[in-house]
């Protein structure tokens, strides 16, 4: 904890978002400052994942046109994630940025709006019909098919949003806790043979961290291309 | 515990309940996995594509494992 008392009070998860926001922007800036036509390291990495975005998501799911339009928010939230997530297992650092509910809950929001907005620009006058009432259905059916349509799309698409980055990062966090936790009381604290036993949860416990690295990188590409299949849903010309 | 009690078992049962969670999405995922293959080795070219909606069906089907998560911390924190 920093600053405690005053109203700046952080804790360890917030100084972490702050150092993540700073390396996101320095990293961006120092690779992007002097673009050339044979690229760097830097600004090949950098290249990398702003392609993935754009190409592989954007475009792809969206079209050129409509893909350009939510291109920076589709970024923003792909690099935010990402960076936040892989803090999880930096060494000193140790628990990812989205692990607190704030996080994911204020991109989760975000792509929420973003969607509606969406649909309501391009429809005005059918988006929400078309939304709780999708048509070629009976009419009678509507008793049934709205009330779900309604929690599926409104409710449950922000809270899924949420709850699966946030979980996994939690979840991630817990695992590799119990790991270290079993390796240094089995080296320190267990007696005789048990002391083997600290090889196997140390083994485990490193295994599990490159499992993370994987787990960071796909729940960000999760988020991006769910909020990317959401505004084209809603762009959608007929259900 | 009184004298009659032939077998008593402590702790929460959250975790049994969060087990039983994770068994629908468990097979979901797997279908979901397994479908994928299938379908790439009928048509390798579509491989791309067929790889982002696997994902897309991977992020639906495991929600619901979270919210079986979730609701540990739910119950837990009005205690």
């Amino acid at each position: 904890m920093l600053f405690i008392g005053t109203p700046f009070e952080l804790n360890r998860i917030m100084i972490i978002r702050i150092i993540v926001m700073i390396a996101i922007i320095l990293f961006f800036w120092l690779a992007l400052r002097k673009r050339s036509m044979i690229p760097g390291r830097a600004q090949s990495l950098a290249e990398m994942g702003l392609d993935l975005v754009r190409v592989n998501i954007a475009e792809d799911l969206l079209g050129k046109k409509d893909g350009r339009r939510f291109l920076p928010l589709l970024t923003t939230i792909f690099f935010l994630v990402l960076v936040m997530n892989i803090t999880g297992i930096v060494p000193a650092m140790n628990i990812a940025g989205t692990s607190l509910i704030g996080l994911p809950l204020i991109l989760a929001v975000v792509a929420y709006v973003t969607f509606i907005y969406a649909g309501v620009k391009k429809h005005p006058a059918t988006f929400f019909k078309n939304a709780l009432f999708p048509p070629g259905v009976p009419w009678p059916l509507y008793i049934i098919v709205t009330p779900i349509e309604f929690v599926s799309t409104f409710v449950l698409r922000p809270v899924t949003l949420t709850l699966r980055l946030l979980m996994n990062m939690i979840v991630g966090h817990l695992l590799l806790v119990l790991f270290f936790l079993a390796t240094s009381f089995f080296f320190f604290e267990a007696d005789g043979l048990f002391k083997l036993f600290g090889i196997g949860t140390f083994a485990f416990g490193i295994v599990f961290t490159l499992f993370e690295v994987l787990v960071a990188v796909l729940q960000a590409y999760v988020f991006t291309l769910l909020t990317t299949v959401y505004i084209q849903l809603a762009l959608a010309d007929e259900h | 515990m009184d004298t009659t009690t032939v077998a008593a078992l402590s702790g929460n049962i959250a975790t049994i309940g969060y087990g039983l969670a994770a068994i629908g999405p468990a097979i979901g995922v797997g279908i979901v996995v397994g479908k994928t293959i299938e379908s790439v080795a009928r048509q390798p070219e579509l491989q791309g594509r067929l790889t982002v909606l696997m994902y897309i069906g991977i992020a639906f089907t495991e929600a619901l494992a979270f919210i079986g998560i979730a609701t540990y911390f739910i119950f837990t924190a009005g205690q």
